[in-house]
Formats: C-alpha cells, structure tokens, sequence
C-alpha cells in the first residue's frame, strides 16, 4: 500500500513575535504524529529558505517593511491555503501600536538620543529593507483564506485546525478555542 | 584580521553572497558576504533588518500594563521580558523586597523557561548540525528528520521543552504570554496538587538534562579540535552573579571580565547599568552594538549567555550541574570557553542546572503561600535586569505621577552579542569560506556559527524607526532649519 500524500506545510514569521510558532510546537508529542501526514517546506525549523508549491502557508505577524511583503506574497502565490494565525497577522497586533505614533521621533530617540548611545545615527545601508510608516494586517497584502485568532493561537486550536485540512475537512474550531489571550 | 572583515575597503566591483533567512534561529537575521573575484572574503555582516518600536509606543500606557506587553516583543523567551518588567516595576511600586511567596513563584518561572528555550534551541533548532554535519543535505538538516533517525533523542528533546512549558503554564497561567508577575509580587500560588503532579517528573527531567550535557561533552571530546577551533575569538564577558558569586539567573550584581579572566568590575548595581555599557549605532543594522564604557569602543565589547554565565560565576549552586561545570572548564585547559560550539555546551548545563533548581524549589512549601504582593513608597524609575535563556536583559522604565510609562530603554540578550556573533561569522568566513567556491554546505557554516549563540533575533528588533534616508537643511550656525524624510 502506498502511503497517502502528505500535505505540504510553510510556515513564517513576518513582523510576529515567534509566539505562534510557539504555540504550533507546544502541541507537544503531537508533533511526531503530525509529521506522518504533513511535511514542513520553508519554516523557521528547516533551511529551505523559498517557499515551494504548498498545500498550506501560516503566516505568523504583520506587514512592517518591503521584505515582509515579498515573503507575504511569495507565500500567497505558492500556498493553496492562506492562513493568518494570530492577532499580529489578523490585524497587525501589538507592532501595529506604533501606527499611532510619530515615527521621525522615534528613530531620532532610538538611534540619536537613547541613554547611553555613542555615535548615533540613522541606520541606512542598502541592506535593510525598507520599513513602511504602518503595519498591516496581511489580509490588506493579500487574500487570506483563514483567520486562526489569539495571542498565539491555543496549541490545540492549531492542532484542531491542522488534523481538520489534513482530513479534508473544513476546519472548525470550538467557541472556547477562539480568544485573543 | 577578523576585525577588518566588518567593511571591505572598497565595495565597488565585489561580488554579493547573501543568506537569508539566517533559518533555525528565531527571527529575521541576513548576513552578506562581499568577495572579489578569486573569491577571498572581504566583508562579512549580520544584520538584524526589522525593529518594533516598544519603547516608543509604550510611551504613555499605564506601567502595570508593561509586563504583559513587553512580552510581545519574542514569543520563546516571553517570561524573561514578562520578569525583567516586572522587576523594575517593583521598584515603583516601591517593593524592595517580594514575599517568599512571589519570589520563588518567579523564580520557578523563570527555570521552566531556561529549561524550554535550551531545549528548544538544542534540540529543535542547533541538533541536526551536530548530528549530522555541517555540510548535511539541507533538506534534512532539521528536527523532523532528527525524529527519524535518532527518535529517542528527538523525543526527550520534546518532552524537555514540554516539561518547562508546563511550569510556566502552572505559574504564568498560559505557556506563551502568561500574566503571573505583576508589579510587586505575582498573582498566583502554586497548589500542593499542583507541585506533586509536577514532582512527579521531575527526576525523568533531569535525568534526560544530564544525558543532553553528555551529548555535547561527547561531540567536544570526539571532534576537540574541530570544535575548539569553530569560529573562535577572545573577548570581554557579561552577566550577572549572586552575592556570593553563584550562578544566579534570575538576579545579582553585575561582574565582568575580560578574555584572561580579569575582573574589569564586580557585584555593580544594575540600577546604573548606563554608566557601565553604552552603545554604538552602525549605519548597517538596526541591532546596536554595546561595550563596557571604560574599555571603550573598540575593546570594550563582550560576550554574554551561557559561556559567560558559566564561565563567570564561582560556582553553580546545584550539585550536578557544578560538576559538569567543572569538566566544561577544565576541557583541554579551557579550550571550550573561547568556542563558540561551547556555547551549545553551557547551555545545556545551565538546562541542567535548571532541572535542579525546579525540582529543589518545587519541594518549598514557600510556594503554596498566600502572601503574593507588597507595595511601599512609590517611586519614579526603576531597572529590571535578569539572565534570560540567551544573556543578560535589561528593562529601564520612568513613570510619571499619573502611572503612565514616560521613558523606556530595553538591551535584550541577543543586542549584548552582536559584535561577539559578527567576529564569529568573519572567523568562520575567514577559515572556511576564504578563496572557496560557495557552496551551500560552507554557507551553513556560518548559520552553524550564529545559531551557536541562540541569537534572537525577535527580541532584537524591538528598535523602531522609520524610512532610513533624511536631508536636513541646517543654517550656518548648526541648527536645523528644516528636514526632509522619504516616506514609503
Ligand atoms: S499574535 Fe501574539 S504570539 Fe503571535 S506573533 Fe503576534 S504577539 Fe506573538
């Protein structure tokens, strides 16, 4: 017998905080029996550094700068199922807290005049993408599929979720597995 | 010299090698290699390409806020920022000394995490190099594959990590972003029941710890010069001791020494941790780049984490982890120390050393108390500093009189390495990369090099700025007239 194809799963942190994918390995032991149905592509735990043709992509974190969009997009294009998992990538989280603020006067106080700072400049070489002047939600980047909300996500809710595509069902997470904390 | 590697003399005309994504780190790192055309290596970086911002957005949020907030900065070391916060909150809310109670709930939250983020960071992450090769197929060097062929290991490594989640569920309340320290104390017991579920465990656990402390002693015994030789480099070390010189995680004095081993300062009080370490700002990272003040610059940068930590103290105050500290330095007369591989090796004594120190503190009754906060005179500013998994974290908070956060400084564990990780990348560059035809097993040399440290690179972006081009227009007599800066 042939065993069944398994799915293929990417997975990324944009502007995140690598809580949710915390949270996906804090689904424990399970991690063994989740690796007999799916196989990892690009994700922080392997070296594949592009994302291939992929049956899912979870996208952990906003959009805060040009590189993030690239990934985002690099993502959506290769994944057949987008899914926004966390506050962060839902609606930007906390990083987005710094939409509200003047962001000329934090670079000068984080790289001019923090305490302590000596040769104090703007970082601008070539090599650091360019940060936009909000973070978004990746659903203003691209069309997202599915939304796994919390701040991370339970490890179960990821897990529920994760069983549910892999059995070919509609993923569907009980009330108690959908909160922000 | 690796110290000239930082920038080539001239750029124009080199050939650009990029990684990136650095993988199996946490967080967003690039490094970029410049090479002309025989392929000698001219110019090594690490850069760290993304910020947050924390310091500037909390500006203005009532501080009991801070310590849920700032976790968000990293989702695998949440509980170092959560009690960094919390310790300089304490000193505004005017609470010099916490309960027995809330210090040891703290404490034991604090071991769950170490024992979690090394094993994370062995296991899940550095392991496939180890066992199979620096040069291993890439498709392969990974845990799932670790599970595959070596299951026991990968197994143990998993329940490991496990275990610590589960103290930090029990004393934070959630595994990742947990809300048990408040200002002043934290806000749950641990329950008779709990401990003796959690007692159950725990000799499994540190059995599995000292097992872990054997594979890497094992790899520096079979291949010494190899590992010994990995990116090596001398430099200063940071972190802080107890009182009595032990290792102390979660809070002491601040010792340093230089690569000899020399006290450059001792026991010194964190709360003026600025007239210590200062920090530069190169154009090429946002990651700044710290150094002990009186060494200045140039030689005043340090390496921190667990070499530094177990290098530094007098001694490890639980039993087997005092021994096997004992074999890490006596190893061919030190030769581990300066190792950047040595770091795996400490890590996972501290790993140890953590297992020891849950199950002693599970055992205190202390713990089931239910004096769990006090307040005295309020006070305007305080500094939190405590050994996260990956080195020594400080949290810098002033408040006004209404409770809202009016200034904050963070320089997280990973900011303290990064001239210590860039010298390691040029080194390795140097030895393995120079005059060579790239290939992709040789550039896994240089992740192999980084994730040494456990760099992460999450915390580490918490710096926010914005589009980094600006013209100022400044009159003859210096002052700025009028600025201008690109918006994306
Ligand atoms: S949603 Fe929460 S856990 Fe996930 S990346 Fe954002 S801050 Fe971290």
């Amino acid at each position: 017998m042939t065993e069944p194809k398994k799915l293929k799963v990417a997975t990324c942190s944009l502007a995140g905080c690598f809580g949710c994918h915390m949270s996906l390995l804090d689904i424990d032991e399970k991690l063994f029996e989740l690796v007999k149905v799916v196989e990892f592509d690009r994700s922080p735990i392997t070296d594949i550094k592009h994302c291939g043709p992929c049956d899912i992509g979870i996208v952990e974190g906003g959009v805060c700068n040009a590189e993030n969009v690239h990934v985002l997009k690099e993502f959506r294009k290769n994944c057949r199922v987008l899914v926004a998992t966390g506050a962060c990538a839902i609606t930007g989280g906390i990083p987005a807290w710094r939409n509200n603020v003047d962001l000329w006067d934090c670079f000068q106080e984080v790289y001019h005049y923090g305490i302590g700072l000596e040769n104090g400049q703007i970082p601008n070489d070539p090599e650091l993408p360019l940060p936009f002047d909000k973070v978004h939600p990746i659903g203003e980047v691209v069309r997202v599929d599915h939304f796994l909300p919390g701040c991370p996500p339970p490890a179960d809710a990821i897990w529920k979720f994760l069983t549910d595509l892999a059995a070919g069902r509609e993923p569907k997470l009980e009330y108690e597995m959908l909160h922000y904390d | 010299m690796p110290a000239e590697l930082e920038t080539a003399a001239d750029p124009a005309g080199l050939k650009r090698v990029v990684i990136e994504p650095v993988s199996r780190v946490e967080g967003h790192g690039k490094v970029t290699i410049l090479l002309d055309a025989d392929d000698r290596v001219h110019q090594v970086r690490l850069h760290i390409v993304e910020f947050r911002g924390f310091e500037k957005f909390i500006q203005g949020r009532p501080y009991w806020e801070v310590p849920v907030l700032v976790q968000r900065l990293c989702g695998i070391c949440p509980v170092s920022h959560h009690l960094a916060a919390s310790k300089a909150l304490d000193l505004v809310v005017g609470a010099k000394q916490l309960t027995p109670t809330a210090e040891k709930m703290r404490r034991l939250m604090h071991l769950g995490q170490i024992l979690q983020s090394h094993a994370l960071h062995f296991f899940h992450l550095a392991s496939p190099d180890l066992l199979f090769g620096f040069d291993a197929d890439a498709a392969r060097r990974n845990v799932v594959h670790v599970a595959a062929v070596a299951p026991d290991v990968a197994k143990k490594g998993v329940l490991l990590r496990k275990y610590g989640q589960e103290i930090i569920r029990h004393t934070a309340g959630k595994r990742v972003h947990g809300t048990g320290s408040v200002p002043g104390g934290v806000n749950k017991n641990l329950s008779r029941a709990e401990r003796v579920a959690l007692l159950g465990e725990i000799d499994t656990v540190v059995g599995w710890s000292r097992e872990a402390v054997g594979i890497v002693r094992k790899l520096f015994a079979e291949h010494a010069q190899f590992y010994e030789a990995f990116g090596r480099f001398a430099s200063n070390r940071l972190s802080l001791v107890r009182a009595d010189g032990a290792l102390d995680l979660y809070h002491g004095g601040l010792r340093a020494t230089d690569a000899a081993g020399n006290t450059l300062f001792d026991h010194a009080d964190y709360q003026h941790y600025y007239e210590l370490i200062h920090e530069e700002v190169k154009p090429w990272s946002y990651m700044k780049f710290p150094f002990l003040v009186a060494q200045g610059a140039e030689a005043g940068w340090y390496r921190v984490g667990p070499v530094a930590r177990v290098a530094q103290c007098d001694f490890i105050p639980t039993e087997l982890a005092e021994a096997e500290r004992r074999a890490f330095l006596a190893f061919d007369d030190g030769a581990a120390l300066d190792a950047p591989l040595g770091y795996h090796w400490a890590r996972m004594i501290e790993m140890l050393h953590a297992a020891e120190g849950i199950k002693e503190l599970l055992l205190d009754n202390d713990l089931s108390g239910g004096d769990l906060v006090v307040r005295g005179e309020r006070g305007l500013r305080g500094v939190g500093v405590i050994e996260a998994p990956r080195g020594t974290l400080i949290h810098h908070y002033r408040i006004n009189e209404d409770d809202q956060i009016v200034n904050a400084n963070l320089i997280v564990s990973t900011t303290h390495n990064n001239q210590a990780m860039n010298t390691a990348v040029r080194e390795v560059a140097r030895r393995y990369l120079d005059g060579r035809n790239l290939t992709e097993g040789l550039l896994n040399h240089i992740e192999v090099a980084i994730r040494a440290f456990d760099p992460c690179l999450s915390c580490a972006t918490h710096a926010l700025g914005r589009m980094p081009l600006e013209l100022e227009l400044v009159d003859d007599g210096g002052t700025v007239v009028d600025r201008l800066a690109r918006h994306v």
